[in-house]
């Protein structure tokens, strides 16, 4: 197969770093999601300074 | 524990990914039979390599929770393969993508190089199941370590055979006689595993460090539960 014309191969190779980059994004979001919960129920187990 | 050493690796990940997708597109020229879309190639193989090196690595730590019955390398092997599968599906989409791009195709069945990644990567979705199903800590992680082993052989076993095929598609970048890149196209690939390995390492550390500290909150709810 003769190789693409720019403007069409163009469209191949954006969708394959947006994948790329969607999956990291992805991935970086839900790890981030979960530290907010950990430091959520860590601050419900430790009295605030304000309660002592 | 885990997050030793975090924050340069994240520092040394962004450097190395951006300098590698500045490579891929301002550096590398385009090859002269695939033209711009052999761009592809710079992110759909280093983390294949990454991949399959992670399948490996999972094999590795569940050798020494086995030896050494400690549970952590047993989480150590578990967050490996998990993040490889996550980086597989990247492959695979990616691979489509060229495929469709460079043959017309989305999938080609008679390409070994795709075909033997997809049994790879089907094999580690049993993974899930099989840790998931068992509710015994102790017997989760030495069944997932079981598990872990005797897929991570296979991983080599697959490339080897491989390579050993006839039809090549895929360009031989990592031969004994050099390869068949040129020294820019080369250099650039190189950069682009290096940040792929980094970007692998910084976010396994992540999730280990996460999952870390969500065993050691349950433990202390059980314990500040157990004082009330």
């Amino acid at each position: 197969m003769p190789a693409l014309p720019l403007d069409e191969a163009g469209k191949y190779v954006a969708g394959a770093y947006v994948v790329f980059l969607a999956l990291v994004l992805v991935y970086v979001a839900i790890i981030a999601a979960k530290i907010a919960r950990l430091e959520r129920q860590i601050s419900e187990l430790v009295p605030s300074e304000n309660d002592e | 524990m885990y997050s030793k050493g975090l924050a340069p690796l994240a520092a040394a990940t962004v450097v190395t990914v951006t300098a590698a997708l500045s490579m891929v597109f301002f550096y590398a020229p385009n090859d002269a039979d695939q033209g711009f879309v052999q761009k592809i190639f710079y992110v759909h193989v280093p983390m294949a390599i990454v991949a399959l090196c992670g399948f490996i690595a999972g094999g590795v730590f569940a050798i020494r929770h086995l030896r050494s019955g400690d549970s952590s390398w047993d989480l150590r092997s578990y967050v490996a393969i998990h993040m490889s599968i996550i980086l597989g599906v990247g492959v695979l989409v990616t691979g489509a993508i060229w495929a469709k791009a460079s043959w017309g195709h989305w999938w080609v069945w008679d390409e070994p190089v795709l075909v033997s990644f997809l049994v790879v990567f089907l094999l580690y979705c049993v993974y899930y199941p099989l840790r998931f199903s068992i509710e015994d800590p102790g017997r989760q992680a030495r069944y997932s370590s079981v598990f872990a082993i005797a897929a991570g052989a296979f991983v080599p076993l697959n490339f080897v055979a491989v390579r050993l095929a006839e039809a090549y598609t895929h360009p031989r970048v990592l031969s004994q006689t050099g390869g068949s890149m040129p020294g820019d196209m080369r250099l650039t690939f190189l950069v682009s595993i290096a940040g792929m390995a980094l970007l692998f390492v910084t976010l396994w550390k992540l999730e280990l460090t996460a999952k870390h500290a969500s065993m050691q909150l349950k433990r202390l709810r059980n314990r500040a539960r157990v004082a009330a």
